[in-house]
């Protein structure tokens, strides 16, 4: 017989992780949305967000000037490799600008390494992480948080894509990079822009990922639960990043628990991917992602 | 005398007095290569054990100029814990003279490794891990997996929670949850934890994290609604805060998870905060830095400014005491076999001799300034394991305090299973079993 008590306990669980995974998602589709480039180097930068964090509050400096210290590096560290890295491959096929990422993504880890050391750290942003319980079934304080941040962000994005000039920008650019050229859009100046966008992301997300699990080398390994969700969701959306979220989470935890019996369990890793090569199948551009059209 | 033959003499004696040097400094040395891990995912634990190692070496060519005036030297090589990268650097350093044993502490490392130092005839020292059944030094000549092996980490952390029931006899319907990590590693002890269920007629349940166990979500709300008594973490790196973190959140307490070898860190409760408070884990080498031998590395060691560690604040930590126990061990078998073989630069296989006679009493133990620190070791030629005793200590959300006696594993229990293990090894690899600690090892 179903637990259906269990059963909605999984699920809320699985939801709510699913938020976490949209938060790393919504970093790759910044950037891919307005430059066609997959960002590998996202979960690098979160690991460097957190660990510059963690590192300036152990340090001595109070939350909030090591908050706007480490967001002034992360704006920083965008714009430096929109600069010498992106810039300078421009035009360059998509597996070139992604290798590019991948690179990125070790240097990164390697200066975060070689800046504040390799020790593991404890992040404390004030958020208990006790449960409360509603009808019988635990809730975490911190997941609700995190979602609670996750929706703040993006509403703030939607509104800022949407009432900001720099935001249209985005938009155009996003639509049709020459279009978006030919009417006198700087690319560059939008693409350092986004990258800016994409290191706040990076920082939110460190945070939260950081005292989750503790800030460590590990926390770049997060991107690999962000992957399925964009293949889900589509790699353009933060719609679907936040809704490609949502099924990720549930849809591994409700298969860990009640197929991962049969199979000797510890199947959720792969179990996401299966699902999101099932959809790349009927839906290669994702349930939200835009469809290339082409005139012929 | 002519000018040429002046200058033939001359450069004569120069060469001889620098073959004659040459010779000297490798007469005089005992090598360890070190396959570290610095930076990396696993560099937090890397630095730890290789800084502690390192720092035993420098106390003993600092205070005593080596060991009977043998120094000791190393060499260090990046691993970032890959297994490639680890034989790499084995190919770089075996041929270096005066190799005394390779100490990876990276179990796919070691696996990889078991092959070339056989041929190559050069201790593998794998503490606290690696493959069990190299336990039996009849069939792994070369290989010591000192202390400890995962068998008999499982048996002495079913023999704790016995000792908190009140005895083996109370276990008798309890019921265990083994979290595991989703690796060879991890799966390892599935097995032995099986056997010793059926032996006390305690439930168990074993559940897998995938690597690299990041979220684990689904498994603690499994957990919740098993009810076990006990839960036994077999983690690894994230894995381990991550379990403390998610334990809190379905509401089950610290104090009645159980961490194996490998989940027993600084590193493993710290990001964990306030959850990890209450928490228990094995141990063979208890933390700290009041032990002599600790307060002689720091006052002889980190005085003269040769100590390894950037942070002297992990001086006492646990993966840094796990390095100083094995400097000691490392130490003791080489002046073992110069007992036997001559004071001065050993081959390794004089040195797999002096492992295979490590023989540390507690009175010994304490005579090394390390009373407390660790229980003893009895390596023979065919237990290459030694009969570690282990200790468990309890995270006080700020430092590890040990909370048991030193504890033994069953390993009358374990012995027949290992040895089964191993004489199948030995006929798949057309290994010749030895009989006596004098048989010539087969290759």
């Amino acid at each position: 017989m179903v637990d259906y008590q269990f059963l909605i306990e999984v699920l809320i669980g699985g939801l709510l992780s699913g938020v976490m995974y949209s938060l790393v998602a919504i970093g790759f589709v910044l950037i891919y949305k307005t430059s066609g480039v997959l960002n590998f180097a996202q979960g690098a930068m979160l690991l460097f967000a957190a660990l510059t964090f963690v590192s300036l509050v152990e340090r001595g400096a109070p939350f909030a000037a090591a908050l706007v210290a480490t967001l002034v590096i992360m704006v920083g560290l965008g714009i430096t490799i929109e600069r010498t890295v992106l810039r300078p491959l421009v035009n360059q096929p998509p597996i070139t600008l992604f290798m590019a990422t991948l690179g990125l993504s070790y240097v990164i880890e390697a200066a975060a390494q070689l800046l504040w050391g390799t020790q593991v750290h404890g992040l404390d942003i004030g958020i208990s992480d006790t449960p409360f319980e509603l009808a019988g079934v635990l809730i975490s304080r911190f997941d609700l948080f995190a979602a609670a941040v996750a929706g703040a962000l993006v509403t703030v994005f939607a509104l800022f894509f949407r009432y900001t000039r720099t935001g249209l920008s985005f938009r155009a650019v996003a639509d049709d990079q020459f279009a978006a050229l030919a009417v006198g859009l700087r690319l560059p100046r939008v693409w350092a822009a986004v990258w800016t966008v994409a290191g706040i992301v990076a920082l939110v997300g460190g945070l939260l990922w950081g005292a989750r699990l503790g800030v460590q080398f590990s926390l770049s390994l997060v991107v690999l639960k962000a992957l399925p969700v964009l293949v889900l969701g589509g790699f353009d959306s933060i719609a679907g990043a936040i809704v490609g979220g949502l099924l990720i989470g549930a849809i591994e935890k409700l298969a860990e628990v009640y197929v991962g019996p049969f199979f000797g369990g510890g199947i959720e890793a792969w179990a996401a991917y299966v699902v999101a090569l099932a959809l790349l199948l009927i839906r290669p551009s994702g349930l939200y992602g835009q469809k290339p059209v082409e005139r012929v | 005398m002519s000018m040429l033959r002046r200058l033939k003499m001359t450069m004569g004696a120069a060469l001889a007095v620098s073959l004659a040097s040459t010779l000297a400094v490798h007469a005089d040395e005992q090598f360890f290569p070190l396959q570290s891990y610095r930076v990396g995912p696993y560099a937090a634990g890397g630095t730890g054990f290789f800084g502690g190692f390192i720092d035993y070496l420098n106390l003993v060519n600092i205070r005593d100029g080596g060991i009977n005036g043998v120094k000791l030297t190393w060499d260090e090589g990046e691993t970032q814990y890959e297994v490639e990268r680890g034989i790499e650097v084995y190919e770089r350093l075996k041929s270096h003279p005066g190799i005394a044993a390779w100490n990876p502490l990276s179990v796919g490392i070691a696996y990889a490794m078991i092959d070339r130092i056989t041929k190559d005839r050069v201790p593998l020292i794998t503490i606290n891990h690696g493959r069990t059944d190299s336990t039996d030094g009849r069939v792994f000549p070369y290989v010591f997996p000192l202390l400890l092996n995962p068998y008999s980490e499982t048996s002495g952390i079913v023999n704790y929670i016995a000792s908190r029931e009140g005895g083996p006899d109370k276990l008798k319907g309890k019921k265990i949850v083994v979290l595991y990590h989703g690796s060879p590693y991890g799966k390892e002890t599935i097995p032995i934890y099986k056997l010793l269920a059926d032996k006390y007629a305690f439930s168990l349940e074993q559940i897998e994290v995938p690597h690299p166990g990041n979220e684990q979500q689904s498994q603690w709300l499994s957990i919740r609604r098993a009810k076990p008594d006990y839960v036994v973490l077999r983690g690894w790196g994230v894995m381990n805060p991550v379990a403390l973190k998610t334990a809190q959140k379905v509401g089950f307490p610290a104090d009645h998870i159980i961490g194996n070898v490998w989940s027993n860190s600084e590193e493993d409760v710290i990001p964990a905060g306030d959850a990890a408070k209450g928490y228990v884990a094995i141990t063979t080498q208890a933390s700290g830095s009041e032990y002599p031998v600790l307060q002689e590395v720091i006052k002889t060691v980190y005085g003269a400014n040769k100590g390894n560690l950037e942070d002297k604040k992990r001086i006492g930590s646990v993966y840094h005491n796990l390095g100083i126990v094995n400097g000691i061990l490392n130490v003791e078998a080489v002046r073992i076999a110069q007992a036997k073989f001559g004071k001065r630069t050993l081959t390794g296989d004089e040195v797999r001799w002096g492992f295979e006679h490590l023989q540390l009493d507690p009175a010994r133990v304490e005579a090394l300034g390390a009373k407390g620190l660790f229980h003893s070791i009895n390596v023979t030629w065919d237990n290459h394991e030694g009969d570690g005793r282990v200790t468990f200590q309890q995270w006080d959300g700020s430092k590890w305090k040990v909370v048991s006696d030193w504890i033994a594993p069953d390993w009358a229990f374990l012995r027949p299973i290992i040895e089964r293990s191993s004489t199948a090894y030995a006929k798949e690899h057309g290994i010749k079993v030895r009989t006596s600690g004098d048989d010539p090892v087969s290759q």
